[in-house]
């Protein structure tokens, strides 16, 4: 059914009708709203979910992690310092294969304290084994978490996905979405049952000492399930496009306009709305550029992506994040896949961009397109304000 | 001992530790249907090294201070599938996990009022990193980061008041015990079980290793540190004192002379006087002292 709705909103709207038996989340902007709409939903009786109000995001993360454990599908929400707060029990989740899913409403992280948007948050986590999916617009983000159910609880799979959308960009953005009916929600996303779980009848141990003899292949074995996960995430998009009508391809990026194009930005989230548009422009006046939007950040898609840009001889990352003191972090993926390969475009330029909520314009996109140029750029950011880089102290 | 089908024998617990033999007669007092959270620690290091583990029943490690919020999630789930009342939840960690790093996520549970039992094994330090002093750490004790010196003689602060912070919460009920009190820590966990709500029970656990104790004495240790007053045992219900083990108290010097980590109070009167201070103040405070006969009467 088709709504003109808040994107927090339209994320409690599709929460609600993947039915999870346990909620908890903890109070951060711009995550909020979702949970605040969950939390009156459960009140009203129309989702029949436990809502556990916990005193912290550590306890948010170790609340589903329990709930997960014992067997029912759980969700929770949050951002930047609640996200970072709960770093370690996320890891935990996926050492444990524990199917969670949560959204990260992407917010830069402190210090300064700033409430505003960049993805430093979730590509801090890049690491943790969470599958990372990246939305472009409401719409999108509300269908990949359906799609992130169903591939976490996925047999073969049983990882946690963050589903991953631009704090107050899409949070607080009014759009139009088309929010999943319950009846196809079911045909799409069948009840959760947990390959194993904490139960009397069945009593096993989870969350063991695992010493020198056991513990690398507790993570080579993830490892490999992400990998095969980039072949899963087209079957499970196939499925998804039958019952709703909405076609992700392979998930794993987005090609726009890169057919003959001699000029690419790739990039991540909402910004590539903006980016197609100054594509458009582009095109129009006879200019050969294009977008290459990356969905799936983990795992990462090595060979989606090689075979998207090879041709390209001039490509830009624009990353709404940086690791301080080494290239940015989507520009030293890109980067690396094209190490010792036969094809590969002659220039790869990093820019960062975006950062704590600076807007992203048109501008900001021809500006990169014009400093994509023969010379490589590496630690470049975007849109700086030159008079409040001036040094202000010394004699 | 024969051997438990609840928590099984072949753990490599060191012999003489008190843990050990609470957390075994804690779940099975609790019984086969209660599902475990553990803390990080001794206890969850030595009973389930991988491929093996002694647990009986269902029980999940997660970190070192969630187990209070694991067990939340564990609870809400077995609401949320209609079998809360069929199972009992326990969550468990030593004083280190429970008294410091996890007081938060305790806190949380006892506040949200979770069907939950809540176990807190006190070693009196952290000792699984070795021994390192933990806010449970008594007055005085020489541990690694509490070292005796020319210008210390251990733990400068007396134990934090875990059973009482717990208590202001308002749960139904709040208990100490012993490891050197086996039927006394048996009927507490099964009244605990019983009662629907946040629960708190926090065992006295004698460490042979970190208090440098034989380990055949575990037993003498933990019964002194009961006897002196050191080591109060008593239950809250709603908050209020509802109960207590009287004694005839014994002089703290008889529970110190046993460890190596008091040794240094043995010929220091001025300092041993500041521990008898602290059980004299228990005495009191909890009216531990057996009323004698008056003669005559
Ligand atoms: C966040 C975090 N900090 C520190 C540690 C290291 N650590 C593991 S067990 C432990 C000591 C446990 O002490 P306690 O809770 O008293 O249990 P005990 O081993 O004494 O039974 C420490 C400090 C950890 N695992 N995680
Ligand atoms: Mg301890």
């Amino acid at each position: 059914m088709k709504e003109f709705l808040e994107g927090s909103h339209a994320i409690a709207e599709v929460i609600k009708s993947c039915q999870p038996g346990v909620v908890s989340a903890y109070p951060i902007t711009p995550q909020t709203h979702i949970v605040e709409d969950l939390a009156q939903m459960v009140s009203n009786g129309e989702l029949k979910s436990q809502f556990v109000n916990v005193e912290s995001e550590h306890s948010a993360a170790s609340v589903v992690l329990g709930g997960s454990a014992a067997g029912v599908r759980v969700y929770t929400a949050t951002s930047s310092q609640g996200l970072f707060y709960m770093q370690e029990v996320l890891f935990n989740i996926a050492g444990m294969r524990l199917p969670v899913v949560m959204t990260c409403a992407n917010r830069a992280v402190s210090a300064p304290i700033n409430i505003w948007n960049d993805q430093q948050d979730s590509i801090s986590l890049r690491d943790s084994g969470w599958f990372q999916l990246y939305a472009e617009n409401n719409q999108e983000a509300v269908d990949f978490h359906l799609i992130a159910y169903r591939l976490g609880e996925d047999k073969r799979v049983m990882l946690p996905v963050m589903v991953c959308m631009d704090g107050f960009i899409l949070t607080h953005g009014m759009e139009t979405v088309d929010i999943p009916e319950q009846e196809k929600v079911n045909k799409f996303l069948p009840a959760y049952k947990p390959l194993y779980k904490l139960d009397p009848e069945n009593p096993i141990s989870l969350g063991l000492l695992a010493d020198p003899d056991y513990y690398m292949e507790t993570r080579f074995v993830i490892q490999e399930t992400m990998r095969e996960a980039i072949g899963y995430l087209s079957g499970i998009s196939k499925e998804f496009s039958d019952v709703f009508g909405r076609d992700y391809k392979d998930m794993l990026v987005e090609e726009y306009r890169l057919k003959d194009a001699d000029k690419v930005i790739v990039a991540m989230g909402s910004v590539c709305g903006t980016i197609k548009e100054v594509v458009d422009e582009q095109r129009a006046k006879g200019k050969k550029v294009g977008l290459l939007r990356i969905i799936s950040y983990r795992p990462f898609p090595y060979a989606r992506i090689y075979e998207a840009l090879k041709n390209i001889p001039k490509v830009a990352v624009l990353d709404k994040a940086v690791s301080l003191g080494a290239y940015a972090p989507v520009a030293a993926d890109v980067k690396s896949l094209f190490f010792g390969k036969k094809k590969s475009p002659k220039v790869i330029s990093s820019f960062v961009g975006g950062l704590g909520g600076r807007d992203i314009t048109t501008e900001t996109i021809h500006e990169v397109f014009r400093r994509l140029n023969a010379k490589e750029a590496n630690f470049d950011f975007v849109d700086l304000k030159p008079e409040l880089l001036k040094e202000e102290y010394g004699e | 001992m024969e051997n438990s089908p609840l928590f099984k024998s072949g753990h490599t617990a060191c012999a003489g530790c008190g843990q050990a033999i609470a957390a075994r007669l804690v779940i099975e007092a609790a019984g086969a249907n209660t599902i475990v959270a553990n803390n990080t620690g001794c206890l969850e290091v030595f009973s389930t090294k991988y491929p093996e583990t002694a647990w009986g029943v269902p029980w999940i490690h997660s970190l070192f201070e969630n187990s209070a919020a694991v067990a939340s999630g564990i609870e809400a789930a077995l609401k949320y599938l209609g079998k809360k009342d069929a199972v009992n939840v326990i969550a468990q960690g030593g004083d280190g996990s429970s008294a410091d790093i996890g007081l938060q996520a305790l806190s949380g549970m006892l506040e949200r009022g979770h069907d939950i039992l809540y176990v807190c094994y006190d070693n009196e330090a952290y000792m699984n990193t070795g021994v390192q002093r933990s806010g449970l750490t008594p007055f005085d004790t020489n541990t690694t980061t509490s070292p005796i010196g020319s210008l210390s003689s251990g733990n400068v602060r007396p134990k934090k008041p875990m059973p009482e912070i717990c208590a202001a919460h308002g749960i139904p009920y709040v208990a100490t015990a012993s490891a050197g009190f086996p039927q006394d820590l048996i009927r507490k966990v099964k009244k605990a079980i019983a009662i629907k709500g946040p629960k708190y029970i926090q065992v006295h656990v004698p460490c042979p290793l970190g208090w440098r104790h034989e380990s055949n004495k575990m037993l003498s240790v933990a019964k002194a540190a009961v006897e002196t007053g050191l080591y109060p045992l008593f239950e809250y219900e709603y908050g209020a004192l509802a109960a207590r083990r009287q004694i005839t108290p014994k002089p703290v010097e008889e529970y110190l002379k046993l460890q190596g980590r008091f040794k240094h109070l043995l010929n220091n009167p001025e300092e041993t006087k500041k521990v008898q201070d602290i059980a004299d103040n228990n005495i009191k405070k909890y009216n531990l002292k057996l009323e004698t006969q008056a003669p005559g009467a």
